[in-house]
């Protein structure tokens, strides 16, 4: 096949067109995502199954390169922009059918910061990977975040800051959780790009997470963790 | 002294001279060599020379403390004062630590946006989290330092993503170049924001380069 040649994706066999989708990720081909996505719903895969084995292995194939050096901001939000694509088509549908369901987080950027690149990558990492996510959106002062976890609703709180003269506000979320005694309630996960897990520790944070693919792996294990511990008490 | 390229501040820095002539040694980000070298000739601080990064460690700002602790080293012997004009900078007091532990003062403040319109001023502007800030060396370097950097001359689609969430650009003119006025305005409209300008001058810089020059 020529490099020219147009490839029709509905003439694509499943296994092709899902290994085609991860290319298309790869590239940030939206449109061809979302193409693929209806495909593949046509041929009466499971909106599951679309999910997770054409978006998020797609997604996380771009996680390891932008680990690596290989890809860079630019690309991995052209990448993020088409797997929302695909997820918007699949949203309604996950909910229809019952997906599996690995617990709630609240997320938000801090007081003060109104960065949300990073957080918007985490949020649909984490959907993808079968959270269900509350976005508090940007410049959150600390009531945004303790009345939402005062729900009851949530299992996982995330905090993202860019800016060094931010991110110390962090902690000021965290004591007050101290203080009002639902500390130990959560899972406390932050992340942005001046933090690191030095600070993460010293906040008094669960954990620091470098990326959006290592906050879904964190997120897992801490579920994992309470799910065990729930088990054995 | 041969004519400065801002691409040359950028990517190699500034050299200190090969013959010291001064007692005291600024060690600064290459962003702000222009405004150093006004202020020595304008003052006629003969006695202080000049030595600069390259302004792109702002690109990395966890490498900026490293950089300077090695300039200090470098160059201590042959001074009797190194001052290092740089803020805090995203190093997240990294490299005030290092400042401290190598007896050397720094400029206070988060960054270069705070000191050019003054520390206590700019800690005033709480209405200010939606601005993005540009300064001189900026508005020339747009490209190079913002535009670029983030794959917008590749990808202009992401303009919103990255910038969406600001509300104004605010250009902070150390100098009146009505070229620089001009170019502001092109980066504005290239961004999306309305622009503000404002004239700080040197600001804290001026301060804190002559509180150095007496001593």
């Amino acid at each position: 096949m020529s490099d020219e040649e147009e490839i029709i994706l509905s003439e694509l066999n499943d296994e092709d067109l899902v290994l085609q989708m991860h290319d298309d990720l790869y590239d940030g081909m939206k449109e061809e995502i979302e193409e693929a996505v209806n495909i593949l719903l046509e041929r009466g895969w499971q909106p599951y199954d679309v999910l997770t084995k054409a978006l998020v292995e797609g997604m996380r194939i771009v996680g390891i390169d932008f680990r690596d050096g290989i890809l860079f901001v630019p690309e991995v939000l052209l990448a993020a922009g088409a797997m929302k694509g695909g997820m918007a088509i699949l949203k309604p549908l996950l909910a229809e059918t019952g997906a599996p369901r690995l617990g709630a987080m609240v997320i938000g950027t801090v007081k003060g910061d109104i960065h949300d690149i990073g957080k918007n990558l985490v949020t649909m990492m984490m959907e993808g990977a079968g959270f269900e996510v509350k976005d508090l959106g940007i410049n959150n002062p600390v009531e945004n975040y303790i009345e939402a976890l005062e729900t009851g609703e949530f299992d996982i709180l995330g905090m993202s800051a860019l800016l060094t003269t931010t991110m110390p506000y962090m902690k000021v979320v965290i004591d007050t959780m101290v203080e009002k005694g639902m500390r130990d309630d959560f899972t406390v996960l932050v992340g942005g790009a001046p933090l690191n897990e030095e600070f993460g520790k010293a906040i008094g944070a669960d954990a620091y997470c470098r990326d959006a693919a290592v906050a879904v792996e964190t997120a897992k294990e801490f579920m994992a963790k309470k799910h065990n511990q729930m088990a054995a008490g | 002294m041969a004519q400065l390229s801002d691409i040359e501040l950028s990517e190699t820095g500034l050299d200190a001279p090969s013959d010291p002539a001064g007692r005291v040694l600024i060690l600064a980000c290459g962003a702000l060599a222009r405004e150093i070298l006004a202020l020595i000739k304008l003052n006629d601080w003969g006695h202080m020379d000049l030595t600069c990064l390259p302004a792109k460690l702002h690109l990395y700002p966890e490498k900026i403390t490293d950089a300077v602790a090695d300039a200090v080293e470098k160059h201590r012997a042959n001074y009797e004062q190194i001052f290092v004009a740089y803020a805090d900078c995203g190093t997240g007091g990294m490299l005030a630590s290092k400042c401290k532990e190598l007896g050397v003062d720094m400029i206070a403040g988060p960054h270069c946006y705070s000191f050019f319109e003054g520390n206590d001023a700019f800690g005033k502007l709480e209405d200010e989290i939606t601005a993005f800030y540009l300064t001189d060396f900026l508005v020339k370097q747009f490209d190079a330092f913002v535009w670029k950097p983030m794959g917008l001359d590749r990808h202009p689609e992401l303009r919103d993503m990255y910038f969406g969430n600001y509300t104004k650009l605010v250009y902070q003119a150390q100098v009146n170049d009505p070229t620089l006025d001009r170019k502001a305005e092109l980066i504005a409209q290239k961004m999306g924001l309305p622009l503000e300008r404002r004239f700080t001058g040197y600001g804290d810089l001026s301060v804190a380069l002559a509180d150095v020059s007496r001593r």
